[in-house]
Order: structure tokens, then sequence, then C-alpha cells
């Protein structure tokens, strides 16, 4: 029987395999940030253990760091000694690392991928949920704690069990005005926040063969979202592209060595799955969610659900609390929620694709009377290159916030939080109560969406900007 | 780690589901470069509310949290792990467990006990019944107890064999792996050169 592509990776990297034991899998590279590494380090002094492979590790700095005044020290103590604390790990342990002011500094999920650390086939880990990003170029991906970082960083490997493997088949094409993000949201409502639990998912279908590289990170990186170990995406011609020439990508022999290996990287034709779900791209239209999980999504031309409709205890009790929370009324058109603040950004949909896309719906725009737009870049590369085309003035003379580079908003570790009450749309990745700021109310939604509800102050699509110009005109 | 064969002990009826760790223990503790003093923060927002079931007095010196399905979803943070170990916790009961969770748990000795949903909303009455009433959990033998006589609970729990016997043994999991150490330097000697390096 053949294999999934899953399983040629996973096969590719058993160190040891022993009956009643997980794998021992070897890891290929491992991204820290700030966060989830200092208690990890700790462990390693307390038992005088080094890091066996520094040159298969990287670090930088991302979810605590400011997106404005750049120039001064981090103003929260707190926040300043965790930053400078990975700052000495580095150094004590030779790892290297991207700080605030480097050119290469940003999340680490945009950084990887920026710098052609991130390619086919290998086994990628982070103390960071999101770590399934790096699955879009058919990477075994996947979010460690930090007992787990410790493991890899003085091992390079990890024991883990072989999860199941699940095929979503994507049929049909997305019609225009959908995105990625569309789609990845309303795949996670139908499977709900504990779906894809135990297994690794490959995304497949012509719908994910059309996406760019950048679109497939944006699918890959919310597989957590609906539970799943890890999400990835057989390497092609487009995986490639985007590949050859960054920094660290393999070049002459290695090259063609590498993409003979690489183009192997793909689920043989008499594998089998574990599991099949089949979502149907024509049918997604822009999505966003109302609830508090992930999976609490319905399509923006929807209503605000009534909790009675769940069938089950959990969901509709869990729909109740959400309302309350969200200061939402069952049956209120999705379209009339007023919103404060559109966060752009983030590991999700924080690349300079998303930027272009976002400039080029807000072009000629003014941003709505009580609304605020922060569009914070995933690195400060992508802030360069916005800036060199020129989007940060788009974005700025229709009155939206233009920033520096790091996670932000996504979870508010720095000064970029929403307040008590504060309703936003959001191109982040969870909508969890307070994930954004003590009391902060969340829409999930796709960059399109973000500009569309920044422009009119409601949730709304580009087909109604494309109306407001219409009208306009 | 310390080892884990039984523990009994008050048990917290938290009645939600998909109890995710921005809940357990919001981003703004994770500034903290320890692994201790995170209890304060243990589901912060909700203990705001004085009716919410962790303040009642009688579960002070609660050990086992009985909750929903789906707990644990979102971030691949261990500290929730540890806000509620150093709440009290011993011991999470749920239908089902986010994975990051669940491994995490295993790492630093909490236990992640699954259980069929019946089990869980059995407990949940048996306890909101009789508050402050124990539960009892056997890692040997993967039961769970609770009550006494005709109405009382017994029922099994799922963990995997792997994390079971390194519970009971209270292995450190790099020591295990570093006995392999001869494994992972032949696995070494074979990866490709095209394989990228950050130094």
């Amino acid at each position: 029987m053949g294999k999934t592509l899953a399983e040629k990776v996973w096969d590719e990297h058993v160190v040891r395999s022993h009956e009643g034991e997980p794998d021992l899998l070897y890891i290929d590279l491992h991204l820290i940030h700030e966060v989830t590494s200092p208690q990890a380090f700790d462990g390693l002094r307390l038992a005088g253990r080094p890091v066996r492979r520094p040159d298969l590790t990287i670090a930088t700095e991302d979810h605590n760091i400011p997106t404005t005044d750049l120039d001064k020290p981090i103003a929260d103590i707190v926040s300043r000694t965790q930053v400078e604390t990975l700052r000495r790990n580095c150094e004590e342990f030779g790892v290297r690392l991207h700080p605030m002011g480097d050119i290469d500094q940003g999340i680490v999920h945009v950084v990887g991928p920026q710098l052609g650390l991130t390619q086919p086939g290998m086994t990628i880990v982070c103390g960071d949920s999101h770590t399934a990003t790096h699955g879009a170029f058919g990477s075994i991906a996947f979010g460690i704690g930090t007992s787990e970082v410790e493991h890899v960083l003085a091992t390079q490997s990890l024991s883990q069990a072989r999860p199941k493997m699940m095929a979503v088949e994507v049929v049909g094409d997305l019609p225009a005005g959908s995105t990625a993000k569309d789609l990845i949201l309303a795949l996670i409502t139908q499977e709900t926040t504990g779906g894809g639990q135990g297994y690794i998912v490959e995304y497949r279908g012509d719908a994910i063969r059309a996406l760019s590289m950048e679109a497939r990170m944006t699918i890959c990186n919310m597989s957590i979202e609906w539970g799943a170990k890890a999400g990835l995406i057989a390497p092609d011609q487009v995986t490639y592209d985007y590949l050859e020439g960054r920094p660290s990508a393999p070049t002459g022999d290695d090259w063609d060595a590498a993409v003979a290996h690489w183009d192997s990287l793909v689920t043989d034709d008499d594998a089998e799955f574990d599991k099949v779900i089949t979502i149907d791209a024509s049918t997604i239209t822009p999505f966003v969610t109302w609830g508090t999980n992930p999976g609490q999504g319905v399509p923006l031309s929807g209503n605000v659900p009534d909790p009675v409709s769940f069938e089950d205890d959990n969901e509709r009790i869990a729909a109740e609390n959400a309302l309350t929370y969200m200061g939402l009324t069952a049956g209120t058109p999705m379209k009339d929620i007023k919103v404060d603040t559109v966060f752009i950004g983030s590991c999700t949909n924080g690349r300079i694709e998303d930027l272009r896309v976002a400039a080029a719906l807000m072009e000629g725009h003014t941003v709505a009377p009580d609304t605020r737009i922060l569009v914070v870049p995933g690195s400060v590369r992508v802030r360069l290159q916005a800036e060199q085309e020129g989007l940060d003035v788009i974005f700025k003379d229709a009155g939206a916030e233009w920033r520096g580079a790091g996670c932000s908003m996504c979870l508010g570790m720095n000064p970029d939080q929403l307040m008590v009450g504060e309703r936003a749309a959001s191109t982040s990745n969870r909508n969890f109560e307070g994930r954004q700021g003590k009391g902060g109310r969340t829409h999930l939604v796709s960059p399109d969406v973000a500009v569309a509800t920044g422009i009119l102050g409601h949730l709304a699509g580009p087909a109604d900007l494309a109306q407001l110009e219409k009208a306009g005109a | 780690m310390e080892k884990f064969t039984t523990h009994t002990g008050v048990a917290v009826p938290l009645r939600r589901s998909n109890v995710d760790t921005d809940q357990i223990i919001p981003a703004h503790w994770l500034k903290k470069v320890t692994r201790d003093g995170f209890e304060d923060g243990l589901f912060e927002a909700w203990r705001k509310d004085p009716e919410f079931v962790l303040n009642r007095p009688v579960y002070a010196d609660a050990t086992v949290l009985v909750a929903g399905p789906d707990f644990g979803t979102g971030s691949s943070r261990e500290h929730a792990v540890w806000a509620l170990q150093n709440f009290g916790f011993k011991v999470v009961v749920s239908p089902r467990f986010a994975d990051i969770f669940r491994g995490n748990s295993g790492k630093s000795g909490l236990l992640a006990a699954q259980v069929d949903d019946k089990v869980v909303q059995r407990l949940w009455d048996h306890l909101d019944a009789n508050p402050g009433a124990t539960v009892s959990l056997d890692l040997v033998n993967r039961t769970v107890r609770a009550g006494d006589g005709p109405d009382a609970i017994e029922d099994s729990f799922t963990i995997d064999d792997y994390t079971r016997w390194r519970l009971l043994e209270g292995l450190d999991d790099v020591g295990i792996t570093l006995s392999h150490a001869d494994d992972i330097e032949a696995y070494e000697t074979s990866r490709p050169s095209y394989k990228p390096v950050t130094l």
C-alpha cells in the first residue's frame, strides 16, 4: 500500500521506533521566540546541557514587540525582561537571533518561510500553536509546549505518537471575491474546534493547487483551530518558485537534489487516509465568526444564530455564553454589526499579499469616522516591501495606522489591545474571550472583509464596498 | 517529576466546553519567565465573577477539575498546565482534550483523564448535589470513582500507555531520549546536505 504525504515525511524522520513507545522524530528546524522559551533554557542550565544543534535553531522576538516607538526601549518592564532574557539565552547557548531592530525580525511564522528556512519534507517545531503554517510547504510542522522546547533544544528530537491521517478534499473552485481565509473559516465551522483532533490533515484538490504560497500558509496556519496536530499541502511548482533564491534555499546541485526529492512528496494514489472530509469551495462566500471560538462562524451575508438551533447541549450553552460575551442578539444580520477596530496582520494574514489586497481595496476610500484600522506587517521585510510598493501611503491616506512588525493585537501581549466592550474585525486566528484585550470582542475575517468593514464601519465585504463606489460615482 | 499513582481530592464541576488556553491563563501572564506564580492568573477573567464556581470557598483546596469537551484548545502555552498546577490541581477530567494541552500535561505531571461524555455529566450532577465531594483517580487501573452506595460513579478513563508509564515512574523525558543519543547521532550522519542550517 502506498503512503500519504505526511506518512512519507514522518517516516523519513524516525530516529527510533519501538513497540509500545512513541516514535522518536528528528527535528529539522526549531523556531524560538521570547514567550515559550525562557523556562526551557532554564531547564538546560539546571541540567548542565548544551543546545545540541544551534545550527538548526533560530530565534526572533515577536509576541511582546511594540509596533510604535520602535526606537525606544520596550516600556513594559515585564515584556522587556522577557525579551532581554531571550537575548541572554541566545548569546549563552549560541543561537541565532533576529531581535527588534534587525531587518529579519518579525513573527516567527513569517520569518521562517521568508528566509527560505522552511522547505518541503521537513519537520519543524516551535513553542507556538500556529507552527502548522509551515505545512504549506509540505512539511510536518506543529506547536509544542515549553517542556518539549527544552527537549528539542537538548536532543534535536521529539517523542511523538504517530497521528492518524486525514484528507481534506477541497472540490470546486473558490469564487472570485472569496479567499483562503474564508475557506478555512468555513471549514472550521463545518468541523468544529475538535474535528481535527488526533490527525495530521492534508489539504488537497484543485482549489488548493490554485492558491499562492501565502494563501496556502493562511490555510495551514489555522489547522490548530479545528484541533489538528498539523496541516500540510504537497509541494509543487508554486512552492519551488516561492523558495528559489531565498537566503537559505539550496543552490546549484543541492537545489536539483532537493527538488528531485521534493517531487516525491505526494500522497500515493493507493495510499489510504483514516478519514476523508470534503468541502465545496464553489459555495464559499466571505465568512466571519460571531462567537468566542473559531468554530462559531457564519457567512457574512447571514445572521447571528439562535442558540436553540444547536442540538448539542454543550454547543447550545457555548452559543448562549458567546452571545452574552459578544453583546449580540440572535437574528441580527452580521452586516448590521458595528465595529470599532479593524486589525490587519498576524501570522495568518500579515504577509505582503495580504497587504497588497488590503491596499488595493482601501485605495481612494476613507476609514469610517468611529472606526480605526491598524495595519501591522508580519515582519520588517514585509513592512519594507510594502513601503517600497507605496502601500503604506495608501493606508495612511485612507486614515489607517501603519505600524511596526510583530504579533501585535492578535493576542495583545504588547500595547495593541482592545478595551472592554470594544469590537474588532480581525484578520488573526482566535476570537477567544479576552484574546485581544480584556473584555474585547473579536470577529475573525479575511483581509478583504477587514478593509470593507473599516471603510463602512460595520461588518461588510468587498461587494458592499463596490456598491458604495457605484453609488458615489 | 513526581510519581503519580492514585489521587483523591475535592473536585470542581466546570460546566463549560471549549475551555481555551486564553481562559485558563490570559496572554499577559505569559510574560513571566518562571514556571511558578501563575495561580492568580488561572481563569482570571471568570474569577472576577463572584458566582464563578472556583470562587466558592468549598473549592479553595480543590485538586480535581471536571470540565466539558475540548478542554485546553488554542495556544501551545504550557503555562496553562502550570497555572492549574500552581493553583493546586493534580487532575483534569474531560471528554476530550486538545492535543497540545494533553501533551503538555503529560510532560509536567498533570493527569489529563479522558472519560466518556456521560461520566462527566454524572460527575457534574454528583458534585453539584454534594459540593466539596471528592473524586478519586487510579492511574494504575485507569479508573475514576466518586460517591458511595448504589449511586456511586465508577468508570474507566483513557490515557496513552506511554504517558501513563512515564507518570507512574515520574520520568524525565529528556533523560530517556538522551539514553538513545547513539540513535540520534546515527540519524544525523544520513541527513541530506541540502537541508537548511541557521548558522
